[in-house]
């Protein structure tokens, strides 16, 4: 069940543009359970010196995974999606993401090897504003366990 | 009230938290991320696929950890890095209470431009569920 190789390398075009809206970053923070007010509040968040509410550490996530869906769900590259668990995830921050930002995703497959018979897949995703500048890199690897290992390595 | 970088020194420890993760806060957090993969709220399937229970979303516990950099220099957006391994997963059980993952940080480097490496530590029932738990951080 090893994943083609050849997926190594392989760039995608930029997603379409996603529209980050102060009510979805409210929803983020509240449920990762964060009263910061710096990400409800636009006057707490000028009074930081930034020009909306901006989206905590994490948030980019939201966008990264979808737009690494067109790897992973791609039945070329031969994805058990049932057994794959997050091994890791890395985030290279230029500026916060914050309310206002149209962002595109632009994914690369850094990646992808076989670890003590799991499958191991890189994926990276180059978050950029409408005027092109780099906002955040996402650096996620995913596992996808062999099918006799038991969960929880 | 920022954290200046003179005011910290290799081994400086960051207020440590604990935060409860209950089944409740999880079907919350799959609908805010977009991550619905059923080993996050379906105790049969997680089951079926060979875990002990339904377990917490790994990047749920992401964003727990951070907070004890994030709530320590008060901008999150002094973090211009960050990054976990997910070791062990977190189970959470259907029992109303739910789970508990303590996380402490200190400052393991410091390095040029005024930025600091805070190394984070994350368990549940005492054992590390996060590895290799770093963030850089820009101080005033």
């Amino acid at each position: 069940m090893a994943l083609d190789p050849s997926f190594i390398g392989r760039t995608y075009p930029p997603t379409e543009p996603y529209e980050v809206g102060r009510e979805k970053i409210r929803e983020f923070a509240v449920a990762v359970g964060d009263a910061n007010p710096v990400y409800v509040d636009p006057e707490a968040a000028k009074a930081l010196g930034h020009p909306d509410v901006i989206a905590p550490p994490t948030f980019p996530i939201v966008l990264t995974m979808r737009a690494s869906g067109q790897v992973v769900q791609d039945p070329e590259l031969g994805l058990d999606y049932s057994r794959v668990v997050h091994g890791d995830q890395k985030f290279s921050y230029t500026r916060p993401v914050r309310a206002g930002d149209r962002l595109t995703v632009s994914v690369t497959v850094d990646n992808i090897k076989s670890l003590a018979g799991n499958d191991v897949l890189t994926v990276r995703g180059e978050v950029a504003d409408e005027s092109g500048e780099h906002v955040v890199t996402s650096v996620m690897t995913l596992v996808a366990r062999a099918a006799d290992e038991k969960a929880g390595e | 009230m920022a954290i200046g970088y003179d005011e910290v020194e290799v081994g400086t420890e960051l207020p440590a938290q604990s935060f409860p993760v209950t089944r409740a806060a999880l079907v919350q957090y799959a609908g805010a991320s977009g991550d619905f993969n059923p080993i996050h709220w379906n105790e049969k399937f997680a089951l079926e696929v060979g875990l002990p229970d339904v377990i917490a979303h790994g990047m749920f516990t992401m964003a727990e950890a951070v907070r004890v950099v994030t709530d320590w220099v008060g901008d999150p957006a002094a973090v211009v890095e960050y990054g976990v391994r997910f070791v062990r997963p977190v189970p959470v059980p259907n029992d109303g209470t739910g789970s508990v993952v303590e996380v402490t940080g200190k400052v393991a480097k410091l390095l040029d431009d005024r930025r600091v490496q805070v190394d984070l530590l994350a368990t549940y029932q005492g054992q590390k569920v996060l590895g290799m738990a770093k963030a850089v951080v820009r101080l005033g």
